[in-house]
């Protein structure tokens, strides 16, 4: 059969994953002077045939919703691609008792071709949340050491916002922001009544052109990719400046199995399934990084056994895979009625919300630890495939009258979606299943997942504050959501926020943690992770640009540890 | 498809212009947009009216569809209906690819014959229109299965083909401009919200 095909070439580092993490590893560390190989386990994209960047839906003979309208659990056919819940042969389980959802996307540029582009900075608090409230741990590392990197990327990537002075959400580097949406200025108006804070959004879409880019085009298409490369995606952003150094190898179609380690305890290279010829191939490297997202990272770390690690590579705390949190979610909407009255005029903006909710009630005592943030959005967006399910949920009959109400209500609704912090817990952490492996060989992740009474108490005060600003507004809320059940309160399954972060996570205490500040391995010097998985708490900010800050910081230790010979 | 990425490479041209020579232009690619429509709705015309083949349905079965649909969303002063709309086409389609929707909507269809043999001694096409008004509005309210439970399989039916022919009618060109979407084109500035009227 098909031997071990070793390449002679040794690399400075191999970089496993090309998305938020490693688009950020391979820009500073080839921009650094280190030869970089990045390996990532699906195809190139093409974002020209690729996107679906001012498409109709009418263009497409399935008008979104793809073969059998099976795209449609997938966010649909105009997604960017490749993101999915299922991959054909490459599985995951979860245990009796947990639903776990896991969104991957196999692709160069990984999610960031078509996440949601909100881009929040975790606030000093959120660094010390267990010496405020006892639960969980800290980070080894304080707000004030990562702020330098915030800026960093922010200037680099372009984030649009405005300087608040909210204490849960600390201002950045920020381009001007968009004009508000009508549907804003509602809910702004309607916050100011309940007292809730309600600011412009901070998303990484550029509203001025930054370092050649082009600035926004106002299609509100962001989740489709963008052609203009207007918005953040690694692929477009982060790769080809590492590209333009001459020090990056991209390696595509390339499913890592193994972290290799030396006699020397090193880690001295990866071993990868190339999936065109199924063969197994080697890269060597003097380091390696990990930033295949977060519990993809703790999969290859489980994977990677040797006699001096029986349970998984830099697993002596046994800290790998345990710690998994996925943000607390529930979703809403309502009918406001004053926007029925509104002339048709264009809607889209950007891609994704102009305004947004930050915690903003920080300075209380609340009947749940820790907070979330409200995105909203609705108006007359782009219509689509269940543009009227919520109407006709209510509405019967047929014919013109159904017709009329349909151009009645078109734009009239605004949703909202809370998302939260969660509270790591015992029940609730990834391990490799005893029996199923993918079609690779590799062996696959089992989940256990549990929401606590925190999260559900957290999906309750949700309801209740959509409710809240929805009849400030003047509007009817139409969710009704179960107190019980598998799904209290609408509280998502969880990974469906695609927030999954601290599987691998950093700590001071090598019996406790992983990773140590700089992202890098207590037990192996040479490997560093660099996703989700060194994240220690999972606060309301959705973690992107948090990884990246991380990734940017621990590269350039990287950088100078290898410059010191400490490699 | 070719024609669409020509025209989206068109597109890119017009913005890249636009940006770097600081083109007055409000909106760029719109004209290259509707070119794209046009294509496609010209391939449609291409192939005459009443042509299509079905790929899932019988001849009978897409008759009754193609009724059913033109009920549902008909034609009015503002714009065509949802046979026009190709909304048939896209259920057809897709039914034909996924076992679920086969069994929601032959079944379906088979059911509504069954109950219109029952009561008119006639399959649903061959009944007189009050009949078939008679059935539908039947069908086409909860609340009546509620009082009569033998209705409830035709009201589950009659929901989803509801829905899945606003899904059709609504994303198609006709159902869009019925709603006065205006977007999918490029500005150089977001305008923001006009005056909001008094809530």
């Amino acid at each position: 059969m098909s031997q071990v095909i070793r390449s002679p070439k040794m690399y400075d580092v191999c970089v496993i994953g090309s998305g938020a993490g490693g688009g950020t590893a391979a820009k500073i560390l080839t921009e650094g002077g280190l030869s970089v190989a990045l390996i990532e386990a699906g195809p190139p994209v093409y974002p020209e045939k690729d996107f679906k960047m001012l498409m109709w839906p009418y263009e497409l003979p399935h008008r979104g919703i793809g073969v059998g309208g099976r795209a449609a659990e997938n966010f649909g056919e105009f997604l960017a691609p490749n993101g999915a819940w299922d991959i054909e042969g490459e599985p995951y389980t979860s245990a009796p008792g947990s639903n776990f959802q896991w969104f991957r996307s196999r692709i160069v540029g990984g999610r960031t071709n078509h996440w949601g582009r909100i881009a929040l900075r975790f606030a000093p608090i959120d660094f010390k949340s267990a010496t405020r409230d006892g639960l969980g741990d800290d980070w080894p590392i304080a707000y004030d050491d990562l702020s330098p990197y915030y800026d960093k990327v922010e200037s680099y990537i372009g984030v649009f916002g405005t300087r608040e002075n909210v204490s849960s959400a600390p201002d950045g580097m920020f381009l001007p922001p968009p004009k508000p949406r009508c549907t804003d200025l509602i809910v702004k108006k309607a916050c100011d009544k309940i007292d809730v804070i309600c600011i412009p959004s901070r998303l990484a879409i550029l509203t001025k052109s930054v370092n050649g880019r082009l600035p926004c085009h106002y299609c509100g298409q962001c989740g489709r990719g963008c052609v203009t490369a207007s918005n953040f995606s690694s692929s477009q952003v982060m790769i080809p400046p590492a590209m333009k150094t001459g020090k990056l190898t991209m390696i595509t179609g390339a499913m890592a199995r193994e972290v290799i380690l030396g006699k020397d305890g090193k880690a001295e290279g990866v071993s990868y399934i190339d999936k065109a010829t199924r063969t197994e191939k080697r890269v060597n490297a003097r380091a390696v990084v990990l930033a295949a997202s977060a519990c993809e990272s703790a999969r290859l770390l489980l994977n990677s056994k040797s006699p001096q690690f029986s349970n998984g590579l830099a697993n002596s705390s046994g800290a790998v895979g345990k710690y998994l949190t996925d943000s607390v979610g529930s979703d809403g909407w309502g009918i406001i009625p004053q926007l029925e009255k509104m002339p048709p005029h264009n809607h889209d903006g950007v891609g994704g919300m102009h305004m947004y909710i930050p915690w903003w009630k920080f300075d209380r005592k609340n009947d749940f630890p820790r907070g979330y943030h409200i995105e909203f959005g609705g108006g007359r967006d782009m219509p689509g495939v269940g543009e009227f399910n919520d109407l006709l949920h209510e509405e019967e009959g047929y014919g013109a009258t159904l017709k009329k109400r349909a151009r009645q209500t078109y734009g009239t609704g605004i949703g909202m979606a809370g998302r939260g912090e969660m509270i790591p817990n015992p029940d609730t952490y990834c391990e490799i299943d005893p029996s199923v492996v993918d079609k690779w060989g590799i062996p696959v992740l089992r989940f256990h997942f549990k929401w606590s009474e925190y999260e559900i108490r957290q999906a309750k005060d949700m309801q209740e504050t959509f409710r809240a600003i929805i009849e400030a507004a003047g509007g009817e809320y139409k969710t009704k959501t179960p107190l019980g059940g598998e799904r209290p309160f609408g509280i998502a399954e969880g990974g469906k926020i695609i927030h999954e972060v601290g599987t691998a996570r950093m700590g001071s205490d090598p019996k406790s943690s992983v990773l140590n500040g700089f992202c890098q391995a207590h037990d192996v010097k040479n490997v560093f992770v660099m996703d989700g998985a060194p994240l220690v708490t999972n606060p309301d900010k959705n973690p992107t640009l948090t990884i990246m800050a991380l990734a940017w910081r621990a590269s350039e230790y990287l950088l100078d540890e290898a410059k010191k010979g400490n490699l | 498809m070719t024609e669409n990425s020509v025209t989206r490479r068109d597109i890119l041209r017009t913005l890249a212009v636009g940006a770097a020579g600081g083109s007055v232009l409000q909106v760029i690619p719109a004209k290259a947009a509707e070119y794209a429509h046009e294509l496609v709705h010209n391939e449609k015309a291409a192939s005459p009216a009443g042509k299509y083949v079905p790929k899932y349905f019988s001849a009978h079965q897409y008759e009754m569809l193609l009724m059913l649909c033109d009920t549902i969303i008909p034609k009015d002063d503002k714009s065509g209906g949802a046979v026009e709309a190709g909304a048939p086409e896209f259920i057809d389609l897709l039914t034909s690819e996924n076992e679920d929707w086969q069994l929601a909507f032959g079944g379906g269809l088979q059911w509504l014959d069954n109950f219109c043999s029952d009561r008119y001694s006639n399959v649903f096409l061959d009944c007189t229109p009050e009949q078939r008004k008679e059935v539908l509005d039947l069908i086409a309210f909860r609340k009546n299965a509620k009082q009569d439970p033998s209705l409830s399989q035709g009201v589950a039916f009659f929901a989803l083909l509801r829905r899945r022919t606003c899904d059709g009618f609504y994303t198609s060109k006709i159902g869009i401009e019925d709603l006065q979407y205006i977007g999918n084109t490029a500005l150089r500035e977001f305008p923001g919200c006009p005056p909001l009227p008094e809530a």
